[in-house]
């Protein structure tokens, strides 16, 4: 190796962005077509749905059929570079504890590949405190962020329908699509076991909104990236119009090591490596805008310590890494004998359910505090690697076309059956809300560096009785889903208290959040109600970092409209010389 | 239903309906010619971190010739030709087997001793190895070790690899283009969805809601 040199950029942006996921995409888009020139700093490679194409393919192009690996841990056709485990980029967890850690590496991030199930907080989401008496109640309530929830759904586009939920508040839906077949026996099933269905929420086109994005042709393959961009993904829905202002350089495959500041302990840039040529890096800003997610965001305030912020930038509180939580998540799965032998017909629909159950009940009168939602999945998928297994559980079981058969077996009588299953299999998921505790944290483990030099984060994340008990409620509920339908539970049926009920590792459901809460004390948060540092007034942080509590919602559209607020508040705030 | 022909009856922007028409000539292309690269290597976005493992692993042959002679007489056993579709080895899903063992190494054992397990067992019952066995020895031995649950106990390591054999089989089969056929999946193609067709609803005595009607999107 050469003399190790640091090399600084001439220019001086106005900010600095480290990541391009919901949060950094939504800054650089905003700031960007405020006239702003922004630096948007990018850990993977460039990506591009339309470019980078594994949508619309048949299993036999992937050699493995589509089947995970380490590089896709969601597949081989999923549109995300890496996950679980990333080459040279370990972490630790203290021992006895548990955290799943996925990380995307690529513009966009985990935008590319995610859900799309795009929900507003409800007003209670943000004063848990208030009615429950834990955790804490966030600075803003829902009046702040509606208007901002109002733009993002405009901008971006979402399905759903205006229910007139208290907590589930209406939006501006675009049409969704009709429940497929197995979507209408659950909705059904669940409503007679007084479970409330209404049409998901996801942000998929099935309008056109715009002329630079198409509308969905429902090939269901959301999570492999859209090549007309009719689902929502930061790389091409913001980031690509961000760049065509001319206002932003993006720099990929910049690992950022440090937030750097000055005597005075403002944040004068980024310090990162390229992973390309693995040269050292200095950027200079105004302002630096953190959106690296939650964790990879209080690993770089806990790794950027100078003699103003001894205990790692914006971090005086003390709560930086801690607060962590994921989504709770518990499955069960099933066969629905009445879909045996049935009829095909292309039912792919959207990348996803077509209608799911927003919580529904009063946790005043359960043993746990928080809710969840449930997710709903079957029908006749496209096959991949795993279909046809197991059969010997399934042909013994149930008549195939009227005749009793051993179970097991082979030849034209085993194709018979396949044939006789196809379709019939559905499934359906809890994701719910946990409580965000102080002891629940990630910190830098002082032993570890990544292959950068970099020192690695370090988990010690539990779940509560509260976690626990509410896994419970959701394998009752689905149990009675299941019954009242008339489906075979096939797994998640067995579960009980020796395995949590079948919940999830923490960090499973990828819904990070909490490490860098916002607040309006500043010994108790890391920022204040605009997602800006307490302790140092030109930093922001826009992912799910400043999260207080993350509800029984996905996160996503929260964090587009935080980062949105918060990027307006930055222009206001340049504006009027305050930054 | 020519794709081209459907695609214009969908009322796109002319931006998307461009991108959907090339995407469509790529799906074309790939089901003209779906066996001359089943590598995925160059055909579908990768890393190069993936290429350099694909590469890697597939440098070199895991089954010995005597391994992937029996691997494809019971493949074939598992899943031979019918009136509907091919057999195993029409869909090459032996050649499935080899990657597959090689990207997921926890299948290498199961599958090299079970099928020595296998070859003993022939040996002790028809003093032959299974693929020297006649046709009828062979479905003698396979019906011994199909069906799990009345399979007798000192078959049980058979039993277990011939479960092995028969979930990579069919899962090759069925993620093959002939087996997808086979399976009448639908869909992987441009379309609009305008919910359950009619015929079904009435087959399963449903029907969509009012509510349903109004709010939800349809396509002319």
């Amino acid at each position: 190796m050469g003399e190790l040199q640091i090399k600084k950029q001439a220019v001086n942006y106005d900010v600095i962005i480290v990541g391009s996921g919901a949060g950094g995409g939504m800054a650089a888009y905003t700031l960007a077509n405020a006239g702003l020139k922004v630096c948007l700093l990018e850990a993977g490679p460039m990506y591009d749905p339309a470019k980078n194409v594994t949508q619309l393919k048949n299993p036999w192009e992937s050699p493995r059929r589509g089947a995970a690996t380490r590089f896709r841990p969601f597949g081989d056709f999923d549109a995300c570079y890496w996950g679980w485990d990333i080459d040279g980029e370990p972490y630790t967890k203290a021992a006895g504890t548990q955290w799943d850690w996925f990380r995307a590496r690529m513009l966009g991030g985990r935008t590319n590949h995610w859900g799309r199930i795009s929900l507003r907080f409800g007003p209670k989401d943000f004063k848990r405190k208030s009615i429950d008496g834990l955790g804490e109640d966030w600075p803003i309530g829902y009046e702040d962020i509606k208007p901002y929830y109002d733009k993002v759904d405009q901008l971006i586009g979402v399905f759903g329908t205006n229910e007139g939920l208290e907590n589930d508040p209406d939006g501006f839906f675009l049409p969704p699509p009709k429940p497929r077949l197995h979507e209408l026996f659950i909705k059904n099933a669940a409503t007679r076991a007084g479970v409330r269905v209404i049409p998901s929420r996801m942000s998929m086109l099935t309008k056109p909104i715009n002329d630079k994005r198409g509308a969905c042709f429902y090939c269901g393959q959301c999570s492999r990236g859209c090549q007309v961009y009719a689902d929502f993904s930061s790389s091409s829905v913001l980031v690509k119009p961000a760049m065509a202002t001319g206002n932003i350089d993006v720099i990929p495959n910049a690992m950022a090591r440090e937030v750097l500041t000055d005597k005075e302990g403002l944040a004068t840039g980024v310090s990162y490596v390229n992973k390309d040529d693995l040269m050292e890096y200095q950027v200079k800003g105004r302002i630096v805008v953190l959106a690296a997610s939650a964790c990879e965001s209080a690993r770089l305030l806990l790794n950027s310590k100078s003699a103003r912020h001894p205990n790692g930038l914006a971090n005086s509180s003390d709560v930086v890494g801690r607060y962590l939580h994921d989504s709770t998540g518990a499955d069960m799965g099933g066969v629905l004998p009445q879909l045996f032998d049935r009829k095909r017909y292309n039912e792919d629909g959207v990348g996803g359910m077509h209608v799911y159950s927003p919580w529904w009940l009063d946790n005043k009168k359960l043993d746990f505090p928080r809710g969840y939602h449930i997710e709903y999945w079957g029908g006749q998928g496209q096959p991949a690697y795993g279909f046809g297994m197991g059969i010997q559980s399934m042909n013994g079981k149930f008549l195939v076309n009227g005749k009793q058969k051993e179970a097991g077996g082979y030849g034209a009588s085993l194709k018979e059956d396949q044939r006789f299953f196809y379709g019939a299999s559905i499934g359906m998921a809890g994701r719910g809300e946990a409580v965000a505790f102080r002891h629940n944290n990630c910190e830098i483990d002082p032993n570890v560096v990544d292959k950068y030099g970099i020192p690695v984060l370090k988990f010690n994340v539990k779940w509560s009785e509260h976690e626990i008990n509410q896994a419970k409620h959701m394998k009752e509920t689905f149990k009675e889903i299941m019954h009242a339908m008339g489906a075979v539970i096939t797994w998640g049926g067995d579960d009980g208290l020796e395995n949590n009920y079948g919940l999830h590792a923490p960090g499973k459901i990828i819904h990070e959040a909490g490490t860098a809460r916002m607040g309006n004390d500043p010994k108790q948060s890391a920022l204040n109600k605009w997602n800006q540092a307490h302790d140092c007034k030109n930093l922001f942080v826009v992912d799910g970092a400043p999260f207080v509590s993350q509800a029984d919602k996905n996160i996503t559209w929260t964090i587009l409209a935080l980062s949105m607020r918060a990027s307006e508040y930055i222009v206001d705030q340049l504006k009027k010389n305050n930054l | 239903m020519d794709r081209r022909k459907s695609l214009k009856a969908l009322a796109l922007g002319t931006l998307s309906t461009g991108l959907l028409l090339d995407a469509c000539k790529e799906t074309d292309k790939k089901a003209e010619a779906p066996k001359t690269d089943t590598t995925g290597t160059g055909k579908i976005d990768r890393m190069p971190e993936e290429l350099e493992h694909y590469n890697k692993i597939t440098a070199d042959k895991f089954f010995t010739e005597h391994e992937m002679a029996t691997i494809t007489i019971l493949a074939d056993i598992i899943i031979p030709k019918d009136e509907v579709s091919g057999s195993a080895s029409d869909a090459k899903v032996p050649d499935f087997i080899e990657f597959i063992v090689k990207d997921m190494p926890e299948h290498q054992t199961p599958m090299r001793g079970g099928l020595r397990w296998l070859d003993l067992q022939c040996l002790r019952q028809f003093e032959k190895s299974f693929k020297d066995c006649s046709e009828q020895q062979r479905i003698a031995m396979v019906d011994q070790i199909a069906y799990p649950n009345k399979a007798k106990a000192e078959m049980k390591p058979g039993v277990n690899f011939f479960n092995l054999m028969r979930d990579l089989t069919c899962t090759g089969f069925y993620t093959s283009e002939i087996g997808v056929k086979d399976i009448g999946y639908a869909g992987n193609k441009p379309n609009q969805w305008n919910g359950v067709p009619e015929e079904v609803l009435k087959q399963y005595n449903l029907a969509y809601t009012e509510k349903e009607n109004a709010e939800c999107v349809s396509y002319k």
